[in-house]
Order: C-alpha cells, then structure tokens, then sequence
C-alpha cells in the first residue's frame, strides 16, 4: 500500500548520522512519537541533536517525548523548484515551529493543508508524523497542521 | 589602538580579473581562469608574478596554492591559507588572513584569488544529488529545503515581520545592483537594465522573500587581489587601498543545527560589525561606499542594518534607489553591479570594486571616496567583512 505524503517521492531520504548520534529520534518517529534533546545534568532543551550541552558543556543530553504543539516561528514558500522531483509540482510550504514547552527549540517541517492558504507567525501547529514506508531504509517525518 | 592590528599596515596593491561568463560559459578551464586573474593582478601592481609568496582563498577553492606556485614558478611559497566554512562569508576573512600574514611577517605578498566555472563542476544553487542525506540537512532536505535561497528565506522572513520590512526595500536593492552595472562593461548584465514593473512581475523563487532579480547571479570567472606591505604598496604602480581592519565570525550559536541560532533573523553580523569598527577606529558615518555581497537582497538588508547604516525600523525608508546610488546617494551600494548583475565572483568581485573606489577608478566612481567597506556572506556562519581607506584615513 502506497502512503500518501506532501511532497513527492524521490526527495532527499533521511539517514541517522553513521555516528549514531539521532538514531533514538529517527527511531522514535517510527513508532510515533516526537523526541528530542534535554540535558540530563542542567535540563537545557537543545534541538538539533548534538553531543554536548551548550550550556552546562556535559556529555548528558537525553531523549525526551515532547507533546508536539507548537507555533509557526517562521515560513516560506518555494517555488522555484530545486530538486529535480519537484518540477511542475510547487509551490509549497515550509514551517520553522517553536516548541514553548521544550525551551522554544525549532524544528522544520512542512505545512499540511493548501498551498495557497496564509500563514501566519504564531499561529499554533501540532505535529502528525508521515511515514514514507516505500523508501529503500522506511522512516517517518514530522510535518505540522494548524492546530483546530 | 591596538599594536597587535592591521590598520594601515597592509594594502591592496593589484587587482585582476577575468572576463566575466555566464554559468558554463568559460571556454578556459577553471584553473586556467584562475591563472589569468593572478597574473592580471601582478601586471596591475608592477610586480613579478614570482614576488608572490602567499595564497588566501575560501569556500573550498579548488585550486590549490601549490599548484599555482609550481604554474608560476614561485621559488619560496611561505603561506597557504583557506578560510573555513561560510562559503561566500569567507571573502573578507580571507583577505584579513592574508593581510594577517603580510603584517605578521609570514608572508611579504600574498594574492586572494577565488576561480569558479560552475559548468565544469557542480552548481551551487542546486540541490546535492544524492539519494539519502544525514546530520542538519536529514531535517531540511526531505521537506524541500534544499538550495540555499531556500535554507537562507526563513531568517529573511522573521527579519522583514519582526521590524515591519517591506519589499520594496528589496527591490531597491536589486535595481541599484542592475543601474551600475549598466556603465559597468565587465557586467555581465550590461546591457540589461532592470525597471521596477520587470522585478515586481518577476517569478518568485521563495515567497514571500525572493524573487528572481533577489537571487545572485552563477557566473563562470576568476578574480584576484595582491597584498603586499604598506611601504612595498607606495612604491608600487597603484594608489594603495589600506586595509583598516577586518573582522570574521559569528554570534553565539549561529550554527546551531536546524535553524536554533538564538539570534535567528539577522545576517550573523551583530558581533562582527562593532569589532571591525573599533579596529579601524571608524564609525558607520564615516563610511563612503559600501560593497556588500548580495547571495539574496534579504541578506544585503540585514547586512547593512547590522553594520549600523540605518536601524531596523528605517528600512523602509533608507532602502530606496536614490540612496543607494553612485554618486550622489546617501550609501553607494555596489557600485559595479555586485553579484546581482556583475558577476557572481563569490565576493570577490566586490572586493575589487571597493579597492577602485579607494583608487578613484571605478565605473560609477564616488566622488573623493576614502573610506570603503566590503561585508562578505550574510546569513551564514562565518561570516566577513572589511575597510579600506585612502592614504588620508591612515
């Protein structure tokens, strides 16, 4: 069975990094659920995944399920087509969320729903993950949707 | 002032470049661009192509300083030097790395040289081609942001809603580009002026940022920049363009991954600009002409706000054609076309511009131009920018 995704195949898939360092996100995603970084020493939020702690400098940063409700911090519409499966295909749209209750860290994803249709900073969104179960190494992105 | 500087230490004694192509257009081969535009450099300054001891280059320039030397035939190479990460942010860094060199006595000449023929290797503006992709681009590529017009808009668009910026501020920005380089022969959009109906009806690449004529040009070319000690420069055949200083950086956490820079809208400049200010010892009003590298107008807006020529909340009013305009406008910007519509010579084109403007050569010349600043890479991290002033500002 085909799943139905935003954006259309033959884009770019994710791989966790060879060092291992956001295989328990990529994981998590499959399973449907949102992780991210938290200190485990200082309880910094830090997005993208890294080693270290910016603040605190410990090896201690976790992974921590966060609800996925967020607010669109900023965004913008590609047309012109970049990648060579996406010719004939745009525009559409793409959201940098704020996450308030994990340290207003940011996460990028598409936004669900018309691409013709106004987006407005600080609107709230909530995360639905888009599992690309035909890709060669199947894996789950996080997009985003207004929150009803 | 700090003796540990490099203000009036070192100029800027030759410039050269090649004949400026569209993107696959170069009937020479890069290395072969890159060798024209050195040795047009040293024939600018009065030198031997053999006084060159020093190389300074950035983004990962292809042609390596050995190479070179071995084609030149430089008998003593005692400095190699590329600039890390930024790509096009790297420009005024690398020329204060090899002014660095000439002041610190490592080096006595040291050329800057960038070459590009995006035809015989990949384009920058496109996506990568592979299949998979990890680390900070696992979370941008998969959702089609890819090029970097399209990794750069989301800084852009936080900027223009946080401080009320319109698009017109934009559009000003590219017309001044298209309006000098209309007297500019090396353009390679001589000859094709830009009015305001063809850029607002112009495609967009990224709404609500970039449009087409937003966008840098991909040119094929070379240029070069020869530094060599202010008392070499005096008695060479040029007016010497002194560097004042020149500053590289970024502000805490720019590259955090996946766009979570705590300052995220702005051109990664706010600690950049006040060091280069205090090491020249000049202030934004002193400032005579700018060059300031345009990968997207959005970024020549931030730029510019970050080097303190108008606050955030008054681009909509300083960012207008008339300002923006040799001879007479507030702050010349780009005054050979920039990488809008002289070439895309990953910055250093612009580094060329503001060392005629110190010599009073320039197509669209600013009249007794003393002091000029060049601001190299914005929105990425590091990121570059310089003065250059006449003998008079030493």
């Amino acid at each position: 069975m085909t799943t139905s995704t935003y954006l259309p195949a033959g884009l770019p898939a994710p791989l966790p990094a060879v060092d291992g360092l956001d295989v328990p996100y990529w994981e998590g995603t499959r399973r449907g659920e949102l992780l991210v970084q938290r200190c485990g020493s200082c309880g910094t939020w830090q997005w993208g995944p890294e080693w270290l702690c910016h603040r605190c400098n410990t090896f201690e940063m976790q992974w921590q399920p966060v609800d996925g409700n967020g607010l669109i911090y900023s965004w913008q519409r590609p047309w012109h087509p970049a990648h060579s499966v996406l010719r004939d295909f745009g525009p559409y749209l793409v959201v940098l969320v704020e996450l308030p209750a994990a340290g207003s860290i940011r996460m990028v994803g598409n936004l669900l729903g018309p691409a013709d249709q106004q987006v407005v900073i600080g609107a709230p969104v909530e995360a639905v993950f888009e599992p690309h179960d035909d890709a060669e190494h199947p894996y789950t992105l996080v997009q985003w949707r207004l929150t009803p | 002032m700090s003796g540990r500087g490099i203000r009036g230490k070192v100029a800027v004694a030759g410039i050269g470049e090649t004949t400026y192509y569209k993107h696959g257009q170069s009937p020479d081969a890069e290395f072969v661009l890159a060798l024209r535009a050195i040795l047009r450099a040293a024939e600018d300054a009065g030198i031997s192509p053999r006084e060159i001891d020093g190389f300074a280059s950035y983004a990962n320039d292809r042609n390596e300083p050995s190479r070179i030397a071995a084609a030149l035939g430089i008998p003593d190479l005692r400095f190699s030097n590329m600039q890390w990460g930024g790509g096009g942010g790297g420009v005024a860094a690398a020329v204060g790395n090899g002014a660095a060199a000439v002041a610190a006595g490592l080096a006595d000449c040291v050329v800057v040289y960038r070459a590009l023929a995006q035809g015989q290797f990949r384009r920058l503006g496109a996506a990568l081609p592979d299949p998979t992709v990890s680390g900070d681009m696992a979370y941008l590529a998969p959702y089609g942001a890819l090029s970097p017009a399209q990794r750069f808009a989301m800084q852009a668009t936080r900027f223009m809603h946080d401080h009320g910026v319109e698009h017109g501020v934009l559009r000003a920005i590219a017309m001044a580009s298209y309006q000098h380089a209309q007297a500019n022969p090396r353009a390679v959009m001589h000859g094709r002026p830009l009015d305001a109906e063809t850029y607002d009806n112009s495609r967009w690449i990224v709404e609500p940022v970039n449009r087409l004529f937003d966008c840098c040009q991909e040119n094929d070319g070379a240029a070069a920049l020869i530094l060599v000690s202010a008392e070499r420069a005096r008695d060479l055949r040029q007016p010497p363009a002194y560097l004042l200083a020149a500053a590289q950086g970024s502000d805490q956490r720019r590259g955090a991954p996946v766009m979570n820079a705590p300052d995220f809208g702005s051109g990664s400049f706010n600690t950049v600009a006040p060091r280069l200010y205090e090491a020249a010892g000049v202030a934004p009003g002193d400032i005579d002409v700018v060059q300031a590298y345009e990968n997207f107008t959005t970024g020549v807006m931030m730029a510019i706000v970050e080097h303190g020529f108008c606050a955030a909340e008054e681009c909509n009013d300083f960012f207008t054609l008339e300002n923006l305009t040799a001879p007479a406008g507030r702050m010349p910007l780009n005054t050979s076309g920039g990488n809008l519509a002289e070439c895309y010579m990953h910055g250093l084109g612009l580094q060329l511009e503001a060392v005629r403007q110190i010599r009073g050569q320039s197509c669209n010349q600013v009249p007794n131009a003393r002091l000029a600043m060049n601001i190299a890479g914005p929105m990425v991290t590091p990121v570059s920018s310089l003065i250059m002033g006449s003998e008079e500002t030493l």
